[in-house]
């Protein structure tokens, strides 16, 4: 079963086409990675698939249900996870209560299940020890976790990771990897834009190439690593 | 001893202040939004309370007990129906609308109440006091204050050990993001408001049976409640209570040498703050 699916999917910012009839889905279960140049329109392609923009033409679909017109709210609600690609966090707020405010919404919890969950999250993220810090105090690394740790704090069934590699050193960014590879392992689904290449082919099982709003490849990692074009637009190499 | 009892009367009054100035405090500190019509609102609760003591010949606490959550409703309703379609980045339209909604009010009021002078009566406990050994002082003014603390205390559990008010302070914080993490801002707005209108209820009540009141006062109990928040550093409930004292001291010591100086005095200490302290005396970290 695809969670969740875009066809034909367009986007524009004035003449400027961001989104071009996009169209891909990703079955439950799959990791995707999305690469492409800065300006490819990776991102507006989150913000469609959260709902923080409406396409000018296309379809969403998420979990078998057509999503296009529903606000970002409904969606987080329904399961649409995500992480931003510069760190949100809520300053004032401690770490726990971040993950709490995200946990309780929408869902009519107990206070007592959201506990639970926040520290489960908060020790899978390796966040526990900082659990009442200022989120504001946290360092880039942490700041990076507490994104993560948020965003399964929503309770999703797609993680949208974005860019959540980056500015780390080789050794976060491993200790990164194996956080997301094991929420991967647990049955998430994820779609995750990266520009650290290595990060991306350590977990996902596709990858998918954005260019000019385009999609202009989206198969296995190797195979979409060893194609001509691929190549020339996205790593500039002369083949 | 004279000065021990002005002191003490003054930060017995602060309670007053600081309860007017409570749920002006609580709604900036959420939403950014100034209430212009903050004081018109206690007056009109005020009225509300004292409709219902006359027609039931209920208690005003009592009273009060049933005003409370019909402020609450027309609370939320404000911010649901009015208020949220005019907060945005740029403060002067929810300033416009509450200053219209002030001169409403007033009006309103001055055709339902007419522009006689009332008050709330309260019985044997108007004049009742006790004797604390250096100073005596009213009960009333003591329950005022020991009201006021009470507040601050459970806003503060709301604000610090419940769901509600984590998302009180997500929402503060950023509301796009809390959005995304599935609050509904305009609907946390809309309680936010709701629970100041219960705070505006219990202000109103020690209001109405302390001193008269009519229809034209509300924007006079505005400014004491101004300047307790703007004293206190915007958005601190304890600073509020602050202010609130530093007001009412300022304006019994300035009664004691000379009753004409009352209010002047209070005015002249928000000055001297302001001079000393533009952010007032507890700012919020981030702001």
């Amino acid at each position: 079963m695809n969670l969740v699916e875009l066809q034909d999917v367009s986007k524009n910012f004035g003449a400027l086409k961001v989104t071009d009839a996009v169209s891909f889905a990703v079955p439950k279960g799959q990791a995707l990675g999305i690469i492409g140049p800065n300006g490819a329109g990776k991102s507006t392609l989150f913000n469609l698939i959260t709902g923080n923009f409406a396409p000018d033409a296309g379809r969403v679909t998420f979990l078998g249900q057509d999503v296009t017109r529903r606000p970002a709210m409904d969606r987080v609600r329904m399961g649409v996870g995500r992480s931003f690609q510069i760190p949100q966090p809520f300053e004032g707020l401690t770490v726990y209560e971040n993950l709490a405010v995200a946990a309780s919404f929408g869902r009519g919890r107990s206070e007592a299940a959201v506990t639970q969950d926040c520290i489960r999250i908060l020790e899978d993220t390796e966040l526990l020890r900082l659990a009442n810090t200022q989120a504001g105090a946290l360092s880039l690394l942490d700041r990076k976790r507490l994104e993560l740790a948020r965003a399964m704090a929503t309770g999703p069934e797609l993680l949208l990771l974005d860019e959540i590699a980056g500015g780390l050193t080789e050794g976060e960014c491993q200790a990164l990897i194996a956080t997301i590879k094991r929420l991967h392992a647990q049955g998430m689904t994820i779609i995750w834009i990266e520009h650290v290449l290595h990060a991306l082919t350590a977990v996902v099982e596709r990858l998918l190439v954005l260019d000019f709003g385009r999609v202009i490849g989206i198969g296995a990692p190797d195979a979409i690593m060893a194609s001509k074009e691929v190549r020339e637009i996205y790593l500039g190499i002369e083949a | 001893m004279i000065w021990v009892d002005t002191i003490v009367q003054g930060i017995l009054l602060g309670g007053l202040y600081a309860l007017f100035a409570a749920g002006l405090s609580l709604v900036f500190g959420i939403m950014r939004l100034v209430n212009l019509a903050h004081g018109d609102l206690i007056i009109f609760a005020a009225f509300a309370i004292l409709l219902i003591t006359s027609t039931f010949g209920l208690n005003p606490f009592v009273a009060a007990l049933i005003a409370a959550p019909v402020m609450f409703v027309l609370g939320w309703a404000l911010q649901r129906f009015v208020l949220n379609r005019v907060l945005g980045k740029d403060i002067l339209p929810p300033l416009l609308v509450t200053f219209g909604l002030s001169v409403a009010l007033q009006n309103g009021m001055l055709e339902a109440f007419s522009a006689d002078s009332q008050r709330i009566p309260a019985g044997p406990l108007e004049s009742a006091s006790v004797d604390l050994g250096i100073v005596t002082v009213g009960w009333m003014p003591l329950l005022t204050f020991a009201t006021a603390i009470a507040v601050i205390i459970g806003l503060n559990q709301i604000f610090y050990r419940t769901a509600l008010g984590r998302a009180f302070r997500a929402t503060s914080d950023d509301p796009v993001t809390a959005s995304l993490m599935g609050i509904a801002p305009k609907g946390i707005f809309a309680i936010a408001t709701g629970l100041a209108m219960v705070v505006v209820t219990i202000a109103a009540l020690y209001l109405g049976m302390r001193a008269n009141f009519d229809p034209s006062i509300g924007p006079a109990r505005l400014i004491y409640a101004f300047e307790a928040v703007i004293i206190g550093g915007l958005g601190s409930l304890w600073g509020t209570l602050a202010g609130g004292i530093i007001i009412g001291v300022a304006q019994t010591l300035g009664a004691a040498i000379n009753p004409e100086w009352q209010i002047l005095a209070g005015h002249i200490a928000f000055l001297v703050v302001l001079l000393v302290r533009p952010r007032g005396l507890f700012p919020r970290a981030v702001d």
